[in-house]
């Protein structure tokens, strides 16, 4: 690797991740069920599911801090089941930084370099262009408990960018940060991305995260994979149930799954439509939920604006008529029972 | 390019209760002078009371009385063991308190109450219990009684829960993905341990250290019966000032008890300043 700064533009021959096979199960509980996953090189991909699906531990294994029971990693070709996690040029950060508390932020970019013995000017040379790239260099010299939870992730990440890593895994990186940093840093981790072209695979459950940073999102839930392609296909093109309501809101009408920003409301009987009677209308920011009650006993919701329903004259304990916009992609009653999402 | 100047914001604002730093409250004013009422009481006012007894018969009766030739062996010897005793425990109490947190075996609960015997024993049982295990007619055949090494097996059995107890709250607490993040920027296990898991226990290890210190240079009970105070060579500066008081010399006495004062306070201020050192080195 001759990478110099981490920036573009010194294009390098990047490295895929491959997994075969892998399977993991702690006692009973089977984490990951035979996962076989593709990751291209130099893209950014989400691996995204609920909680306890099995993620985190596919990508521990990926790092090596976990091993699989039966299964194989390759990363940049090379065989890495059995590797130490020392020696699979693997970047990793955790949700919770794992910033070593007693080094400056200077120091902790450093520490990669330093184990590896490298001349004091360059890991000098090297740590200030990291700390400018995640912007830090102005906290170089603070501790990890004088910096903010976003500082902390970013110095955390340009730790794990400094020994110029073949991958890049991340652990939910921006799991426990608040809702606003969070979003400034998925945002900033896109531009990142778009300069360092290391491959980059991280974990999130939350779908809003994989869709606005990824390039290609894997779903995952009870240790399997549930689909994979880009953003745009799974939420527009699910391949079942569960991965169409859990990278959205969906609402159930006439038995069929739909989503609520996608249903046509009508204030007269025309083919194809379900009568319903307006129950509630919820003001929520810039949108009106509007929930209904249909003949059979279901309750769909749909997703209006404010416009739409002042068109529509809208009222609660109005009769109107629901009609899907688009057809559900996949057969109804499709393999995966959805689990409940909270919309 | 500045894609996160807004990010940073770790300035924490100030607490703004209309009160300036340093001002106390009523309740906290209360708590400090119960605080320093005590601690005037049950330990300033003795030693207080020591420094100036040693010092009754001027600065020439204190030097008479510290290079006593039977006192500066005596003081010498215990400093000796109790300095020698806490690089032990330094060492193995930090070891026993790995092996307790991070390993799993058999017997492990049973060895976690072990620990605590020490604290438990009467002193004099454990001197009892030494002898009779390291005695003329003990089962092993080793004869510790009279031998220095006799004192400092026994000060080791007195000060082994100081540092295990310290440290093992500390790896218990330890942040395991910290030493999984080292080792994914390829450091070595002997690196983690040097660079990540010591620099964070450290300060236990030195604060167990330092009790164990102090511990060693006063003990008395599990010493005195396998010692058998061979003046000059097994003699403890506990038993040599034991011995003092018995013939009416509370100078010497409290001479010698002075000077295990200030060396007690010169180890823990050289203790605390290694501790920083290291914490800050990693």
């Amino acid at each position: 690797m001759n990478q110099s700064a981490g920036h573009s533009g010194s294009a390098e021959a990047q490295s895929g991740i491959v997994v075969r096979g892998v399977h993991r199960s702690f006692g009973d509980f089977v984490a990951l069920e035979d996962i076989d996953l593709e990751v291209k090189p130099g893209g950014l991909t989400a691996l995204l599911g609920p909680s306890g699906g099995g993620k985190s531990t596919l990508l521990r294994i990926i790092a090596g801090l976990d091993y699989p029971d039966r299964g194989a990693v390759e990363i940049g070709g090379r065989d890495a089941t059995f590797l130490p996690p020392q020696r699979r040029s693997v970047g990793f950060v955790f949700q919770h930084y794992a910033a070593f508390k007693h080094l400056t932020t200077a120091r902790n970019v450093a520490f990669g370099l330093e184990i590896r013995k490298r001349p004091r000017a360059e890991v000098h040379d090297r740590v200030a262009e990291l700390l400018e790239l995640v912007h830090l260099e102005q906290f170089a010299d603070r501790l990890p408990s004088q910096l903010s939870g976003g500082q902390r992730q970013r110095m955390a990440l340009a730790r794990a960018l400094a020994v110029q890593p073949e991958v890049l895994l991340l652990d939910e990186p921006f799991g426990a940060l608040d809702a606003k940093v969070r979003k400034e840093l998925r945002d900033w981790l896109r531009r990142l991305h778009d300069e360092v072209h290391v491959t980059t695979l991280f974990v999130t459950h939350d779908q809003e995260e994989a869709l606005e940073v990824a390039d290609e999102i894997v779903v995952i839930s009870q240790g399997r994979i549930e689909q994979v392609g880009s953003p745009a296909q799974l939420y527009d093109h699910p391949a079942n149930e569960f991965v169409m309501s859990f990278l959205g809101p969906v609402t159930r009408l006439g038995g069929v799954l739909v989503r609520p920003h996608d249903i046509e409301v009508l204030t007269d009987e025309r083919a194809g439509a379900v009568q319903v009677e307006v129950t509630k209308l919820l003001r929520v920011g810039y949108e009106v939920r509007a929930e209904t009650r249909a003949q059979d006993g279901s309750t769909p919701w749909v997703q209006l604006t404010r416009a739409q329903v002042a068109e529509l004259d809208l009222a609660e304990g109005a009769t109107v008529w629901l009609r899907p916009l688009v057809a559900t992609p996949f057969p109804a009653g499709s393999p995966r029972a959805p689990e409940p999402v909270p919309a | 390019m500045s894609l996160v100047a807004q990010v940073d914001r770790a300035t924490p604002s100030a607490f703004g209760r209309g009160r300036r730093p340093g001002e106390l409250t009523g309740v906290a004013s209360l708590g400090l002078g119960v605080g320093v009422l005590w601690l005037s009481l049950l330990v300033l006012l003795p030693i207080a009371a020591i420094v100036s007894t040693a010092f009754e018969d001027g600065l020439a009766g204190f030097w008479d009385a510290v290079t006593d030739p039977e006192a500066l062996s005596a003081i010498r010897f215990t400093v000796g063991a109790a300095l020698l005793v806490t690089v032990i425990n330094a060492v193995v109490g930090t070891l026993i308190a790995w092996v307790l947190v991070r390993d799993d075996f058999p017997g492990k609960r049973i060895l976690e109450v072990v620990i605590d015997i020490p604290f438990a024993l009467p002193t004099i049982v454990a001197g009892l219990v030494l002898i009779t295990l390291y005695g003329p007619s003990g089962p092993f055949g080793i004869n510790l009684v009279g031998t220095r090494a006799g004192v400092v097996l026994a000060l080791l059995f007195v000060t082994l829960p100081f540092v295990v107890r310290s440290v093992q709250p500390v790896l218990i607490d330890a942040d395991r993905e910290v030493e999984q993040a080292a080792a994914s920027l390829g450091a070595s296990g002997f690196t983690i341990f040097r660079r990540v898991i010591l620099p964070t226990v450290t300060p236990a290890v030195v604060s167990g250290a330092a009790l164990s210190f102090a511990r060693a240079l006063g003990e008395f009970g599990s010493v005195i019966l396998i010692s058998a105070n061979l003046i000059g060579k097994t003699q403890v500066s506990s038993s040599y000032i034991l011995k003092m008081i018995e013939s009416q010399e509370t100078v010497s006495a409290a001479a010698v008890a002075t000077l295990l004062l200030a060396v007690a306070v010169v180890v823990l201020v050289v203790l605390d300043v290694v501790q920083r050192r290291t914490a800050r080195r990693g």
